[in-house]
């Protein structure tokens, strides 16, 4: 009897582990090629839209968060009548932090669900792999997150910053105010070596010198010798294009290895205040990131934004540049399909060029020329409570230029 | 001077890492031949263990005690990692013994399975687990070496690991029914020995020492669901280089790689380093396919 019951406990437990494969396996995107135009395909009632992000992996700890943000702002745009007058139905589906599987769901979204556009992407790689599917099926996919630049796609609308309004600002400003030295420190991916391109030659024509260059696999955690690499080199600054968990072992290490802030500045461009959570504001206090947005940064629309937020997802949690980024992408696509009235993906872009929008950042205006949207630079310092102190912005909203093509040093990046 | 010195004593501590999560592969994978992917999850849920604990500190005891609950943590993580260990095996290893890829396909299952509970239960992104006062900082040799106190804690902590389990292993009846469950199971069987909870206890042991390796782990990375999925390739390394079953090639094994590894990295990159070290290790085993310290015993011949 006992024996029995021991092995129908195990086949039960292998049936739920087959059915979790199953789960994490996905559908296939469906082959039947209706060549999707991105028309309302929903009933009558609403209006589908995808949230594509990854809800598990390594980079769940950046982009669950961004999902929360656009889900939000879904439901405050239903609550107050919808767009066209249909409520928005979100599709959410996970990428697992695999870029074949962002694809593969980017697919399913435009061609089997026909929604009208998809909100999602967080690490470049991922967003090189959905943006083939997005112009093939002729979608439109908002990206929420800062990037290297040199990129810019009919099919996509970038919320994010393009280097010119995060990186190349933020390394004139350490070069006025911190020193000539700049040792380099990155995840071994596309953002993190293509901004270092830009890093490099900006440096090259302003002044500045790289004492060292060093990239990590995606997860690493021991930077122990590289803490020792740095030591040596002794940079004023380290320029830190980390992603996702490598920048809770390499702050925790940095601060054990005796180096503060006050010896030797680090700024980073993917250490937002989700981040800080995870890491220990006592462990950050004093480093700088490069930002358009802050949970502090001091506008009405900010206060209102910061208040919802805290109110559905609860009080210990924060808000960041890419969250906020995520929230301002879904209202810049209701704005776009009711000034165009109609979903098309056509219309939907040709009404986007030139709409503006009060962001809880500011201001923010859509390009029509390359589809980024203006944004304020804003460089900050982490404070004892995990928020940011803003040290310098650059007063208005920047143009994007995500081929440099107005910096004199930019001419060789994007030719490439 | 001070680089190779700092290298030397990252090279140990970088080892001594490897060592703490290799160990309680070495009882599972090296003792009882379960191929146990599920093995970096335990180590995870010792880390979330940690991080209970420490909640646990700050919101019922009094502030002074917030000092001791590291230590505290330490026999809770293994309790909790070893309790779940145990489970597994008495709910689902129990039954694929002898099938080696069976056990794998199932414990990566619920390797996986772990990790979405965790999710759910602690959310995705990372947590914080702030380390007592007593572990900040570091020993300053000179200048430019500085040991941090927790990387000299945790070479100290795998040290009294070591020794407890080699007490238990080779000091203890219940170690020596142990080996001998482990090295002729049906004569074991015959001399009275229950073998089931041997089996059951083993395994649980193996897994508890994950939950140190977890709770160790707190103190210098991230703390999220895929914690477990960094280490695991290593530990396997590990063992698979040291020689299945001997306790004294995990040593061997855990100090070679962190050493070579740190030596590599040091004049390479961190990702070149790792594959010099990979590259190294296969072939290694091409020349002894054994690993540094083999077994010998029949049932290997």
């Amino acid at each position: 009897m006992k024996k029995r019951s021991v092995r129908l406990w195990g086949i039960l437990l292998g049936a739920v582990i087959a059915l979790t494969g199953c789960v994490e396996g996905g559908t296939p995107p469906e082959t039947s090629n209706s060549g999707g135009t991105g028309e309302v395909a929903a009933s009558d009632e609403t209006i589908k839209v995808g949230i594509l992000h990854s809800l598990s992996g390594t980079m769940a700890i950046s982009e669950v968060s961004v999902k929360d943000a656009e889900m939000l702002a879904i439901e405050e745009i239903n609550a107050a009548g919808g767009v066209l007058g249909k409520q928005i139905e979100p599709v959410i589906e996970d990428g697992a932090s695999d870029w074949p599987t962002f694809a593969e769901k980017a697919g399913k979204l435009l061609q089997q669900d026909k929604v009208a556009a998809v909100f999602g992407g967080w690490t470049s790689a991922s967003r090189k792999a959905m943006l083939p599917v997005f112009e093939q099926n002729k979608g439109l996919l908002f990206y929420p997150v800062q990037y290297e630049g040199l990129e810019s796609s009919p099919n996509i609308f970038y919320t994010g910053a393009t280097t010119n309004q995060q990186i190349v600002p933020s390394v004139t400003w350490l070069l006025e105010n911190r020193g000539k030295t700049f040792y380099l420190l990155g995840s071994d991916y596309v953002f993190p070596k293509t901004a270092n391109q830009v890093i490099k030659a900006q440096l090259a024509a302003e002044g500045g010198e790289v004492v060292g260059e060093e990239y990590t696999p995606l997860g690493h955690t021991d930077y122990s010798t590289i803490i020792s690499k740095i030591k040596a080199a002794k940079p004023d600054v380290v320029y830190n294009t980390l992603n996702g968990d490598s920048n809770v072992a390499f702050f925790k290490q940095l601060k054990d290895a005796g180096i503060t802030s006050e010896q030797m500045t680090t700024l980073s461009v993917s250490v937002a205040e989700e981040e800080i959570r995870g890491i220990g504001a006592d462990v950050l206090k004093g480093h700088l990131a490069s930002w358009n947005y802050y949970q502090t940064t001091d506008t009405p629309e900010n206060k209102t934004f910061v208040e919802k937020y805290k109110e559905k997802y609860g009080a210990d949690r924060v808000t960041a540049d890419p969250i906020e980024a995520g929230y301002v992408a879904v209202y810049l696509w209701k704005a776009a399909v009711e000034k165009a009235g109609s979903t098309d993906v056509e219309k939907v872009r040709e009404a986007a060029k030139g709409l503006e929008f009060d962001a809880p950042e500011g201001k923010v205006t859509v390009d029509g020329e390359n589809q980024h949207i203006y944004k304020t630079v804003r460089i900050g310092e982490v404070q004892e409570d995990g928020q940011f102190k803003e040290l310098w912005n650059s007063g208005s909203p920047v143009k994007p230029d995500p081929y440099l093509k107005t910096y004199e040093w930019g001419a060789s990046l994007s030719n490439q | 001077m001070d680089m190779f010195v700092l290298q030397m004593f990252n090279g140990l501590s970088i080892s001594s890492i490897l060592l703490l999560i290799a160990l309680g592969l070495a009882v599972t994978f090296g003792l009882m031949n379960v191929i146990n992917m599920a093995h970096g999850e335990l180590i995870m849920i010792g880390a979330y263990a940690t991080y209970v604990t420490q909640n646990l500190f700050i919101s019922y005891a009094p502030a002074a005690w917030f000092e001791v609950y590291f230590i505290v943590a330490l026999p809770i993580a293994f309790g909790v990692a070893a309790l779940i260990g145990w489970l597994l095996e008495v709910i689902l290893i129990r039954h694929l013994y002898g099938r080696p890829l069976d056990s794998l396909l199932a414990t990566w299952g619920v390797g996986m399975m772990l990790q979405q509970l965790a999710r759910t239960i602690f959310g995705a992104p990372n947590v914080g687990v702030s380390s007592p006062s007593w572990l900040n900082g570091g020993l300053a040799i000179s200048d430019g070496i500085v040991f941090p106190y927790k990387r000299i804690f945790i070479i100290a902590l795998v040290a009294v690991v070591l020794l407890c389990m080699y007490l238990y292993i080779y000091r203890t009846s219940s170690g020596r029914r142990m080996r001998a469950v482990m090295q002729n199971r049906s004569m074991a069987g015959c001399l009275g020995i229950s073998t089931r909870r041997v089996d059951g206890m083993t395994f649980a042991i193996g897994s508890g020492i994950a939950g140190i390796a977890g709770c160790a782990l707190t103190l210098i990375g991230p703390i999220g669901p895929s914690l477990g999925t960094y280490y695991i390739v290593d530990a396997f390394m590990v063992v698979v280089l040291g020689g299945v079953g001997k306790l004294v090639g995990t040593v061997c094994g855990a100090l070679g790689i962190g050493m070579f590894n740190t030596l590599f990295e040091t004049y390479t990159s961190a990702s070149i380093g790792k594959v010099l070290v990979f590259v190294c290790i296969v072939a290694f085993l091409q020349w002894k396919p054994r690993g540094l310290v083999a077994m010998r015993t029949r049932s290997l011949d």
